[in-house]
């Protein structure tokens, strides 16, 4: 077809057309939410990274923006601290010409005793297209898809997901490797509280990565397998001829109880070291999704090292919610007839 | 379904094309082909190996995605994105003579999403369109400065371009009932 779409009279005379983007061969999105990587088939993942690379070329031009989303507003709503992916979002979208706010709960009345549903209701109130979404309890932006007619787009969910992250990551490595499937990636740290870790297992698998977790038994969750992700507490295991080390942080604030006796223990029988990393492949990339404790789950000779890619993993994650952004922005949540009959 | 064009013709278009930037442009300094993606960035590829041929210089050549401006892309909003594909434009187009290559031109919708693309690029000396066949039909004030073929069409009838590099033949067809 050499006719684009965009190049089709607009003239009253030619037959109904269908609007640019619906060949039904296409790859697309299913969900006009991102609410986290299960329910995400490889074809899908494969799209949102192929589109982040059309993307990325645009954070390398002198004028970094496109007029895509204009006149489209995107509400950044939250609720847990986030320096990382909060900015990640509000560039993406800035590059896109969204029209964008970003509420912190410190300064909303969710203070002042709002509930969560009250609080959306009343964004939603002023229409925005898209709301991206931090919370402390799992599955508040599910919740949230039931009841709005923006797109949410999961920007990390309580112990859940934080499936942008793990596409950054998917992004990151796929870059360096040409592909996903057949890698062994090892993921070291804490599992047990880490919605990075959740997402990351299920896109990998998804993907056809051989994932290997490795943490303190206190720290592996239980039910790995059923995710398909063999488990280790014994670091050199996992990391052993691995082509990616991914390491997460010990997540201090979500722990209750006392999973590891110290941090300084911790790091003697699972920090990486750059004596660790040498059991790995020689073209092994070290990831880590921030914010990083050095000396605890990272050596800084490892973070600082020739293997690191992890500044490159936050400059990736721009184009990666660039991508996100774009494709849910076909959705138009007024014309959602699952939604008008309130599923 | 009449063929308009084989392949022997096109490339007789493309070298003749070749010849016409040579001449209104005195030799190819500061000289740049971008082809808009998809079927634009082999033709550029094609007419820059023409003048490299008739000349002996090397043009450089580039590849722009314009999905991202297109006008129509948030007014329906009711599905899917179409998919979005890399730009590639290695060189700076600052003062350059830009030479915008597109296989069919219609309404001229797509060619002002593409000046909008380029321009968020640089500030080129020039631009001028290149386009295999023009069917018509303009909807904005755009034309092209070097035409493969101009080629009459009802609005009902569709244009196709096909190439040796993406679709294993050199041909332009139309179908469909004048």
């Amino acid at each position: 077809m050499s006719t684009r779409a965009a190049d089709r009279p607009e003239s009253a005379e030619r037959a109904p057309e269908r609007t640019p983007n619906q060949d039904p061969a296409a790859p697309r999105l299913k969900s006009r939410h991102l609410l986290g990587i299960a329910g995400l088939d490889a074809e899908e993942i494969t799209l949102i990274l192929d589109t982040a690379e059309a993307m990325k070329e645009i954070g390398g031009r002198a004028i970094k923006k496109v007029p895509t989303l204009r006149g489209r507003t995107v509400v950044n709503l939250f609720f847990e601290p986030s320096t990382r992916t909060r900015t990640s979002f509000e560039i993406a979208e800035k590059r896109l010409s969204a029209d964008t706010l970003s509420i912190a709960t410190a300064t909303s009345s969710v203070t002042k005793g709002e509930t969560l549903v009250d609080t959306v209701r009343n964004l939603e109130a002023m229409s925005p297209d898209m709301i991206v979404m931090r919370h402390a309890s799992s599955g508040a932006p599910e919740l949230l898809a039931r009841i709005c007619r923006s797109a949410i787009i999961n920007a990390g969910d309580g112990m859940h997901e934080h499936p942008t992250q793990a596409l950054l990551d998917a992004f990151t490595i796929r870059a360096h490797k040409g592909r996903l499937a057949g890698l062994k990636v090892a993921i070291v740290g804490d599992l047990l509280h880490s919605r990075v870790f959740r997402s990351n297992v299920i896109l990998l698998k998804t993907m056809g990565a051989d994932v290997w977790a490795c943490g303190p038994a206190t720290l592996i969750p239980p039910g790995l397998e059923r995710l398909g992700a063999r488990s280790t507490t014994s670091v050199d295991e996992a990391v052993e001829g691995a082509d990616v080390v991914m390491l997460l942080r010990i997540q201090h604030e979500r722990m209750q109880g006392h999973y590891i006796p110290s941090l300084r223990e911790y790091f003697a029988l699972f920090g990486m070291t750059p004596e660790r990393v040498r059991r790995a492949r020689e073209d092994v990339i070290v990831m880590h999704p921030g914010p990083m404790n050095r000396g605890v789950e990272i050596d800084s000779a490892v973070a600082d090292g020739p293997f690191s890619v992890i500044l490159e993993q936050v400059s990736n994650g721009v184009a990666v919610r660039m991508a996100v952004l774009y494709l849910l922005s076909g959705w138009d949540g007024r014309n959602d007839e699952a939604l008008v009959e309130g599923r | 379904m009449p063929q308009v064009m084989d392949a022997d013709r096109m490339s007789r278009a493309l070298t003749r094309i070749a010849h016409e930037i040579l001449e209104r442009n005195r030799g190819l300094d500061e000289l740049a082909l971008v082809g808009i993606r998809t079927r634009g960035v082999p033709l550029a590829r094609r007419i820059a190996r023409a003048l490299k041929e008739i000349n002996g210089d090397d043009v450089p050549t580039g590849a722009l995605d314009i999905t991202l401006y297109r006008d129509d892309l948030m007014r329906h909003p009711v599905g899917p994105q179409p998919l979005v594909r890399r730009t590639e434009i290695p060189f700076s187009i600052d003062d350059r003579k830009i030479m915008l290559v597109d296989d069919v031109l219609y309404t001229g919708r797509t060619i002002r999403a593409a000046l909008d693309a380029l321009i968020d690029f640089g500030r080129p000396r020039v631009i001028q369109l290149i386009a295999l066949v023009d069917r018509g039909h303009r909807e904005l004030p755009i034309k092209a400065d070097y035409v493969g073929k101009n080629l009459p069409t009802s609005l009902k009838q569709s244009v196709q371009v096909r190439l040796q590099e993406i679709d294993g033949t050199d041909e332009i067809v139309i179908e469909g009932e004048p």
